[in-house]
């Protein structure tokens, strides 16, 4: 178990504050709910061009959260990278929660929500949707079984103590009780067998939500091969930048020479990686503007210099390339946890914003020049800003995430810890 | 040379088609090929095509199965007007169709593109996937709302499918993509598409491409033709003569 005293606590203000913020956001989020159900899809602002908004936006972001952060927690189980031990548990954590919000956003987008399960009964594994939500499928059972067998020491031991927290974690231990050493190897060997078989996985499925926009030669600014991998490496940077700041508030004993070291090592991960995902994008970015074709820069250009002109310079490139980067190459910032939570934060927000831009300018082009004015609709435009209803429910989902995170890290035995005697 | 008033022409245009219609009926279904041929010569952007194919289908505001584009080219004085009329495709090779995770849309016996709307989940991806802008989604929106009462041609029934639907909140075809499917209701009673027989300009035709002797086939086979966007292999039944 972890060492109590040396655990990292949040203030009980800090703790209120938290819930304050996760009740008003769910609160929010219980009106957008309701505008959904009464009014299906009336309120919402997408049209008939740019058919998909907000939702689709936060769906390719918690999902690329998801798989970035299961892919780092697979850098321990299945290759061993043994400094990154500490957060492991904690990235597991994470991945399950995004998954969870990332699908509830896309199920809130669906004209008919209830039919969700043809998906299973008849897929068609033409499309990459129907492979997607496979996938996710069955990457949701792996990342279970994989949580609980990496906990499961933990509960049975946490299941001695009184209280609820020894409750849920009796509950959730499934009657399993034996703790030795064989069973520890046991437990390992499962960890690793499946954080190995999450990685092609994770691979395959985020870059199969990359595929899904990149097969669709309608619409030229996603129709590219970079697309799969440039998910691949967004995905990385914002799930690494989130446990960056995570473990960053969260650690124990942040005095520890473990604690910085990690944080450098974490921080030069994604230091790396946002430069990675930088050149990507500046590759997409700039073939196909000097290619010129009409239909390909179009959607650049309004990402650049449109009406939302700063999801791109502040969100994409200050947020998500230029601060992180100083941040986490400058010797001043790097080993400051205080900076390096800034940098983390400053990628997972400015993430949001990327994905924004993936879904929503792409869109923005008509098919046909003069589509958009041959008929009078409101829902026929090249413009669109999230309705409340949106916003609201979106909210409501991060509201949502936000109190399972706490209500999990309460209750189950997923903090950072410190080296290996933490965990017993 | 005999001289035949253009009334006449058109007239008798529409009786050809009529009686290519039946001929086509005659064959099993899989042997037809539905084709339509748009001269924009004769387009005269009166959107009488847009208008008959809402009160066909009772398609609500933003759904629209067919519109006319109109675009200005040149600089004043040397302008002219050219107009567009964009039904959807009907694509032999259907980008749409290949996207849809359910399955809930594909291409029938007569060549048609069809969605089944019991069965789309309403997830919209057909309608990035489509590159001539031809689907639409119902979101559920009416054109009287906040009057008095829902006009009659909001609330009649429409046959699309062959399928007797009242439009109503939460109820399909709301809440699902839609797209202009050559009227097959009207084909399969004999009848041309609402776009077809309420031209003015008599611009649209419509008729089995696999039959040789259709006023279709003749015009493809004596005017120059093309099709949009060809060049992504969608291979469109909607042909247009300039
Ligand atoms: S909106 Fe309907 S028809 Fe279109 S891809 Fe989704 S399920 Fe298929
Ligand atoms: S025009 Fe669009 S909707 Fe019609 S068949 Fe072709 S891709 Fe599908």
């Amino acid at each position: 178990m972890t060492n109590e005293k040396n655990e990292y606590r949040v203030s009980p203000l800090g703790k209120t504050a938290y819930w304050v913020v996760v009740v008003i956001m769910l609160a929010i989020g219980a009106v957008g709910l309701y505008w959904r159900l009464t009014q299906g899809h009336k309120l919402a602002n997408y049209g008939q061009l740019i058919v998909w908004g907000l939702w689709v936006a936060m769906y390719i972001y918690f999902i690329g959260l998801s798989a970035g952060a299961f892919l780092i927690s697979a850098l321990v189980y299945a290759f061993g990278v043994e400094r990154f031990r500490p957060i492991a548990r904690l990235a597991l954590f994470t991945a399950l929660i995004s998954l969870l919000m990332a699908l509830l956003n896309i199920w809130f987008d669906l004209g008919h929500m209830a039919r969700f399960y043809e998906v299973y009964t008849r897929p068609n594994f033409q499309s990459m949707m129907a492979w997607m939500v496979w996938l996710y499928t069955a990457y949701f059972i792996l990342l279970l079984v994989e949580f609980w067998f990496e906990m499961r020491e933990d509960l049975v031991h946490r299941g001695q103590e009184p209280g609820v927290v020894g409750l849920v974690c009796r509950i959730l231990a499934l009657g399993s009780k034996a703790v030795d050493a064989e069973t520890r190897r046991r437990d390992q060997r499962v960890v690793r067998v499946l954080g190995a078989i999450g990685v092609p996985l994770a691979i395959m499925f985020h870059g199969g939500v990359g595929a899904l926009f990149g097969v669709v030669s309608a619409r030229p600014a996603w129709h590219s091969g970079l697309f799969p991998l440039l998910f691949l490496v967004s995905a990385l940077v914002s799930g690494g930048g989130l446990l960056l700041a995570l473990y960053a508030m969260l650690a124990p004993n942040r005095k520890s020479e473990e604690y910085k070291t990690l944080i450098f090592d974490l921080g030069r991960l994604v230091l790396f990686l946002v430069l990675l995902d930088g050149l990507f994008t500046f590759a997409e970015y700039s073939i196909a503007l000097y290619g010129a074709i009409p239909s390909d820069v179009a959607p650049l250009l309004k990402t650049m210099t449109g009406p939302f002109w700063y999801v791109f310079w502040i969100g994409q490139v200050g947020l998500g390339l230029v601060i992180p980067t100083v941040l986490l190459a400058w010797k001043r910032t790097r080993t400051n946890p205080f900076w390096v939570t800034v940098a983390g934060f400053s990628i997972v927000l400015a993430f949001v914003g990327v994905r924004l831009n993936i879904v929503i300018p792409p869109l923005s082009v008509p098919e046909i020049q003069g589509l958009v004015e041959a008929v009078p609709s409101a829902r026929m435009t090249t413009q669109y800003a999230p309705s409340s209803m949106e916003w609201f429910l979106a909210i409501g989902i991060i509201g949502l995430g936000l109190a399972m995170f706490a209500i999990g890290y309460y209750l189950l035995p997923v903090k950072p810890h410190q080296g290996k005697e933490a965990t017993l | 040379m005999e001289y035949t008033p253009v009334v006449a022409q058109m007239k008798n245009q529409i009786v050809r088609m009529m009686e290519d219609l039946e001929r086509a009926l005659q064959k099993p279904p899989s042997e037809r090929r539905w084709g339509m041929v748009i001269d924009l010569s004769k387009c005269v952007a009166c959107d009488a095509c847009t208008v008959s194919c809402k009160a066909e289908n009772k398609t609500p505001p933003g759904v629209n199965y067919t519109l006319v584009i109109k675009e200005e080219v040149g600089t004043y004085p040397n302008v002219r007007e050219v107009f567009l009329p964009r039904p959807c495709m009907q694509c032999e090779n259907p980008p749409c169709v290949d996207v849809c995770p359910v399955s809930a849309t594909w291409k029938n016996e007569e060549g048609v593109v069809v969605i089944d709307y019991d069965v789309c989940i309403g997830c919209r991806y057909c309608i990035t996937a489509c590159p001539y802008g031809a689907r639409t989604f119902d979101f559920g929106d009416w054109y009287t709302k906040n009057t008095p009462m829902l006009a009659p041609y909001e609330t009649a029934p429409t046959f699309e499918y062959g399928e007797e639907r009242v439009r109503q909140d939460d109820v399909s075809p709301i809440g699902n993509v839609r797209k202009c499917n050559f009227c097959i209701q009207r084909l399969h009673e004999g009848l041309l598409p609402a776009c077809i027989n309420d031209c003015i300009g008599r611009a649209r035709y419509f008729g089995d491409l696999n039959d040789p002797d259709s006023l279709v086939s003749e015009l493809l086979r004596e005017r120059y033709s093309f099709r949009l966007k060809d060049e992504l292999g969608t291979s469109p039944k909607v042909f247009y003569l300039s």
